[in-house]
């Protein structure tokens, strides 16, 4: 049996519209992600990077080449069958936090595991553990106008990771808040890593990066640099 | 999944009270307003037939000329002769009255009434199904030498006598004097709305001969046995009028037989086009009801787009998020429905107290109203429901 790495690439192209006003936003990617890795994707707007997030998170499908989750393509999936993807292996955490307004955070976490048909009781332990893991022990029953940005993107995270997902993708998580709180939930995300669940996070910010242990740079819809971050904090 | 999109929708309708209960409004309007008006127009069909009852079952009755009204002067009326041929050769008849009526002003001592002087016989009283409330009926020796005697109704009595018996005392009519011998037992407004008991009965020869002055008949009532069938009694009398009446078989009839149930069905059938002409009127504000909820739900799904992305990320199915709509649009359909039919037979009980005709529970127009509300929900509720789950989740999650 060979090796076969969590996420793979194979020249996959994505096209947008069709005749002479399509533009080609991703030219052939290849790309292996291993289990455990903390990947950021960095690169100016219109480089690609969150047309490849769409595409790695299963909310979008290539238009050419072959995108294997755990050995499944997924370009061959149905529309449905990539939502029980989703449902099952991911977690994604977005800039604008898209919680359910007027919903308490237990409520917004307990979502996903409503999806999953989680039983009451193992849903509300789940959900109380997730929230307590990002540090919101008592906010439980507080709606999103209720929280600051940083406590939003938070429920946020613990929504992504209550269902156990193999992979958090993350969309500009820190785009919306200040540095002090950029950094505790860059330390959150850092920390959910550690607990062997790969992430994938697009950001423009080097110091945001700087937490990944694999920096990937995209220019006009191809991989310009892909390298090794020593300096991570592990 | 059911359980779990019941509980899904339920969590949304709940989150959003005011939109909620804004669609509800509009449901329970339009389901209350034709529960109301139908109950309300069914309460007056059976306050009008109950009345037409009262005037008698299995009743016939003969007029000369085929329409009625003023048309029928030039046809030749009856004479007691029809009626005594009536009596004699239409077994099932239980009853034949004749009947001559004329307004008069009856005055007692100082104080005088406008009413309807009616000349007939005895038999009247059993045709209409009148009964006493004090005195007596007509003698034979009465009928037969037409004397001055009569039978006055509730309504002419509290005219004329007020306070005082009237049994015995004399009213004036024209330049002669009239005992009073019986006094009727009120029986309320009729059909059409005259009052029945603004009657003064005498004999049929009493009127001929001092106030028509003719030996024309008006019409002729006859009430048939209990059991014995109308038609039949009804198409032997035809015929014997036309018999009596000399009519060739080419002759069309110069005179029409009436039953109460011909008539009941023509006053009741015009109670029934109001009352269905009321209920389009309402059926209206609940379709505007509908398209309220309709509205509402294109809107909220405007306006729960990202949501609707975040539910497709997080790995909603698009059936899921269909059902989800439709269980809610259903619910809160079905929630105004109900409320709407509390307030509709609370509206009717109240306002059929208040317009005194009688309450009439009619489960057909509650569940029709019902089913309809919650078809309304599902309509509407569908194709935002179908929109929303259709979307592409990035477009979704991107949505501004």
């Amino acid at each position: 049996m060979t090796e076969q790495p969590l996420l793979r690439l194979r020249g996959v192209t994505k096209t947008y519209g069709a005749g002479p006003a399509s533009f080609l936003a991703l030219k052939g990617i290849d790309l292996d992600i291993e289990q455990g890795e903390f990947v950021a994707v960095m690169g100016p707007s219109g480089s690609g990077k969150s047309t490849m997030m769409n595409i790695l998170g299963c909310l979008d499908t290539p238009s050419t080449g072959s995108y294997t989750f755990q050995g499944v393509h997924v370009e061959t999936l149905t529309r449905d069958q990539r939502a029980l993807l989703r449902r099952y292996q991911l977690g994604f955490v977005f800039q604008g936090f898209n919680l359910l307004s007027r919903t308490t955070a237990l409520e917004n976490v307990e979502l996903p595991l409503i999806y999953r048909h989680e039983p009451k009781a193992r849903r509300r332990i789940a959900a109380l553990e997730a929230l307590e893991k990002v540090g919101l022990h008592g906010w439980e029953n507080h709606t999103p106008a209720e929280l600051s940005g940083g406590q939003q993107q938070r429920v946020a995270i613990a929504r992504a990771i209550v269902s156990k997902p193999s992979v958090l993708l993350a969309d500009e998580p820190t785009g919306n808040l200040d540095s002090k709180t950029s950094r505790e939930i860059m330390e959150l995300i850092t920390g959910i890593n550690r607990q062997s669940i790969t992430v994938l996070m697009v950001s423009h910010e080097p110091d945001m990066a700087a937490y990944a242990g694999r920096i990937i740079h995209f220019v006009d819809g191809c991989v310009d640099s892909d390298v090794l971050n020593p300096e991570a904090p592990r | 999944m059911i359980w779990n999109t019941l509980l899904l929708s339920l969590r949304a309708i709940l989150r959003n009270l005011m939109r909620s209960f804004l669609t509800i409004l509009g449901i329970v309007i339009g389901v209350a307003a034709v529960i109301t008006m139908v109950t309300l127009g069914n309460g007056a069909t059976r306050a009008v037939s109950d009345q037409i009852a009262s005037m008698g079952a299995n009743q016939l009755m003969v007029v000369p000329g085929q329409m009625m009204g003023p048309g029928s002067e030039g046809a030749q009326s009856f004479k007691i002769a029809d009626v005594n041929a009536i009596r004699s050769q239409i077994t099932s008849a239980r009853a034949v009255a004749p009947v001559v009526n004329k307004s008069e002003t009856v005055i007692f001592q100082a104080r005088n009434w406008s009413t309807s002087i009616v000349g007939t016989s005895n038999d009247y009283f059993l045709v209409g199904g009148w009964t006493l409330a004090g005195g007596r009926t007509f003698s034979e020796l009465e009928e037969r030498a037409g004397r001055a005697v009569c039978v006055i109704g509730e309504t002419v009595r509290e005219k004329l006598f007020q306070r005082e018996n009237p049994v015995g005392g004399e009213i004036r009519i024209r330049t002669f004097s009239c005992q009073v011998i019986g006094l009727l037992k009120a029986k309320g407004q009729a059909a059409m709305g005259q009052d029945q008991d603004d009657t003064v009965i005498m004999p049929l020869r009493t009127v001929q001969r001092r106030i028509t002055g003719t030996k024309d008949i008006k019409r002729i009532v006859v009430s048939i046995k209990d059991g014995a069938s109308i038609d039949s009694a009804k198409s032997r009398l035809v015929q014997l009028l036309r018999e009596r009446r000399r009519l060739g078989p080419s002759e069309d009839d110069d005179f029409r037989v009436m039953d109460t149930r011909q008539l009941a069905e023509t006053v009741t059938g015009t109670t029934k086009i109001l009352t269905m002409l009321l209920g389009a009127v309402a059926a209206v504000s609940l379709l505007v009801g509908g398209i309220g909820i309709m509205n509402i739900m294109l809107v909220s799904v405007t306006e729960r787009t990202r949501e609707i992305g975040t539910r497709l990320a997080i790995g909603a199915l698009e059936n899921e998020v269909l059902l989800q709509f439709l269980i809610e649009a259903v619910m809160l359909s079905g929630l105004g429905g109900l409320i709407g039919i509390l307030l509709g037979n609370g509206a009717s009980v109240a306002l059929s107290g208040v317009m005194g005709v009688p309450y009439v529970f009619d489960s057909s127009i509650n569940l029709m109203a019902f089913f309809f509300s919650a078809f309304i929900g599902v309509l509407f509720g569908f194709f935002p429901a179908r929109r929303a789950a259709r979307l592409n989740p990035i477009d979704a999650l991107r949505y501004e």
